[in-house]
């Protein structure tokens, strides 16, 4: 009896001791791997931000890998606001964003590092309106789609465009959680920088899950980066004021500015950036990085 | 005080077994089994009261947070306006309205689809069926409740969304009518595994007086084994209506979330928890929105305390009857 209780007991000091060492050991992996795998150290730059520039950063890195691989770019999205709540707490090496930082944003970076974050501009996204493919709208005015967006807006019925779906008449809006870049950018450049949005819009957490559920829903009208769009949807052409012609977007358009809802795309980093990550940002703005730029369907910089 | 009875016992066994065994060492071993006995004894305690400990301190720390913009907030405006613009560069309102709407008509339809399914489940699996069936169905069951959330927010993101489209002819199927029935799938394991637990709990001698009186195994269940259970089949219900106040991800991804008042199941609404987990990632620490956010954190906790507190009275009132 007193043997077997002893057993138990051994076996349960075992188990813990296992569970211990399992909770210990991949601890020490890591740093091995890291330490000894290469003979060179690996520098690991921390990207952070924006959810419509997420696909670009990601390939980006991916690329950068193969050229420099002493380098590793860690690439994570979640929005322009995150990106800049990590440029202000330090946590990121590069910040993504789709929109200039505030200048309240800038004063608590500076108040935190001590001096101003240094922007680069890395590229234009030609901010894309989407109609399901069964629409027969072809183009819509900023004003029009202010009164579809606002809050008051006197638009919220497809005839009132002059079109018929066979669906429903209702206008189904499709809109961005609102920490996003593109939210922010929409609302500045359409909806009125002091206005709001109308309630009741369907609030997406991604630039993709716009594109997707408007390419799902007949009735739907939506805003997301050009380089979300998919054959499933439809670009509608879009002009600064109603009576005049739309223009599609398109590289062409945002580079002599006739595309009214194109906006530049930005990486920050909190101060002058250590060598291997100007390294980077040099490249990014290099051919080889920006060939990247069209490949993932944003518009690149204008060749000087 | 079970503990110390059931632990005491191999005691005089071992006394009646070693008889042979020096006194010495009984005694050591006397003195360490006590030693032990307390220490374990101690550590059960703590892990009683520990839940109090977590309970107060989540309070607290939740409180701390929102406390701050509470003298300024118009609870009114809170609680029953459904405008709900807190990056508004104009002018930041903050009303739940809409999302407390969305939250308690998600939460109702669920359960109207979840009880009746979970209980009749509940009372098949410990009445009806063979025992085959019902090790088979309780495995089938708790796998369901294995599975993850946000696996169940893909589904209603991709296949129900096209599928309530297609059924009902409505223009968008991310609606209350898909989260709901997300959450009555996640919420009905939990009423099964505790409404059968109660279910078996009632004494089997009650059954046999039942069925010598000649009742029919319907009028058994009905008549003697769903009032002989109440207490449970109620907790039951509750911990599923626990569950699906508290969904977070699937429900973020399955209702449109939309700040809407709904009019019917097919509108799109948004419901407080996803508010909080969409939104608190990138607020600025200490700002009114990040405090807002945890004032809904406050309104959550207190709906499902008085809850709790309406089950706790219900089943007292039970009770004395």
């Amino acid at each position: 009896m007193t043997k077997k209780m002893q057993f138990t007991r051994d076996i349960r000091l075992g188990v813990m001791a296992a569970f211990a060492a399992g909770l210990l050991l991949p601890g020490c992996g890591k740093s091995e791997s890291k330490g000894g795998g290469n003979k060179a150290t690996v520098t690991i730059i921390q990207n952070i931000g924006s959810d419509t520039m997420v696909n670009l950063a990601q390939a980006w890195a991916e690329a950068y890998g193969k050229i420099e691989p002493s380098v590793s770019v860690e690439v994570s999205g979640g929005g322009s606001g995150i990106g800049v709540a990590a440029l202000i707490n330090g946590t990121c090496d590069v910040a993504n964003c789709s929109r200039k930082l505030e200048p309240e944003e800038v004063e608590k970076c500076k108040a935190r590092h001590g001096h101003e974050p240094k922007e680069y501009l890395v590229g234009y996204d030609a901010l894309s309106i989407y109609v399901h493919l069964s629409n027969p709208l072809n183009e819509i005015s900023i004003a029009e789609l202010g009164e579809i967006y606002r809050e008051g807006g006197t638009i919220d019925k497809w005839s009132q465009l002059g079109v018929t779906l066979p669906g429903g008449d209702e206008i189904i809006r499709v809109s961005r959680q609102n920490n996003s870049g593109t939210y922010h950018y929409f609302r500045e450049t359409v909806v009125g920088k002091q206005s709001d949005f109308k309630l009741g819009s369907r609030d997406m957490n991604g630039s993709k899950d716009v594109v997707e559920l408007v390419s799902r829903t007949p009735n739907a009208i939506g805003y997301s980066g050009l380089g979300y769009a998919t054959k499933s949807v439809k670009i509608l052409k879009v002009s600064k004021k109603k009576g005049e012609p739309g223009v599609t977007p398109n590289i062409e358009t945002t580079w002599d500015k006739s595309y009214p809802i194109a906006r530049p795309m930005f990486m920050y980093c909190p101060g002058t950036p250590p060598p291997q990550v100007q390294k980077y940002l040099d490249w990014i703005a290099s051919d080889a990085g920006q060939a990247i730029v069209k490949e993932s369907g944003y518009v690149p910089l204008p060749k000087k | 005080m079970e503990m110390e009875t059931t632990g005491a016992q191999p005691g005089p066994a071992n006394s009646g077994n070693g008889v042979r065994a020096p006194v010495t060492r009984r005694a050591q071993r006397r003195g360490w089994e006590q030693v032990s006995e307390h220490v374990i004894e101690l550590f059960i305690r703590l892990c009683g009261i520990s839940a109090i400990v977590f309970v107060f301190a989540i309070f607290f720390f939740v409180f701390r947070e929102g406390a701050p913009i509470l003298p300024r907030l118009d609870l009114w405006k809170f609680l029953f306006t459904p405008y709900w613009y807190p990056t508004s560069l104009g002018q930041a309102r903050y009303g739940v309205g809409a999302l407390i709407l969305g939250t308690l008509s998600v939460t109702a339809l669920s359960m109207a689809l979840a009880v009746p399914f979970g209980l009749g489940a509940a009372v098949f699996v410990s009445e009806f069926c063979g025992h085959r069936t019902k090790e088979a169905l309780k495995i089938v069951i708790e796998l369901l409740a294995a599975i993850p959330s946000v696996v169940w927010g893909f589904i209603g993101l991709t296949v129900m969304n096209v599928a309530i489209q297609k059924v009902f002819r409505v223009q968008v199927g991310l609606n209350i009518l898909n989260a709901s029935i997300l959450l009555a799938l996640m919420s009905v394991p939990v009423i099964v595994s505790i409404g059968e637990d109660s279910l078996k709990a009632v004494p089997d001698s009650y059954r046999e007086a039942a069925f010598a009186l000649g009742a029919t195994q319907w009028q058994i269940v009905c008549r003697v084994l769903l009032p002989a259970a109440k207490n449970g089949l109620l907790a039951a219900v509750l911990l599923g209506v626990g569950r699906a106040v508290g969904e977070t991800m699937a429900v973020l991804m399955a209702t449109g979330h939309a700040v809407n008042i709904p009019h019917s199941i097919f509108d799109s609404v948004r419901t407080l928890t996803a508010t909080i987990a969409a939104e608190m990632g990138e607020t600025a620490e200490g700002s009114d929105h990040y405090r807002v956010l945890f004032v809904i954190g406050i309104l959550l906790f207190s709906i499902t305390f008085l809850m709790n507190l309406a089950a706790d009275l219900v089943v007292k009132g039970i009770r004395k009857k």
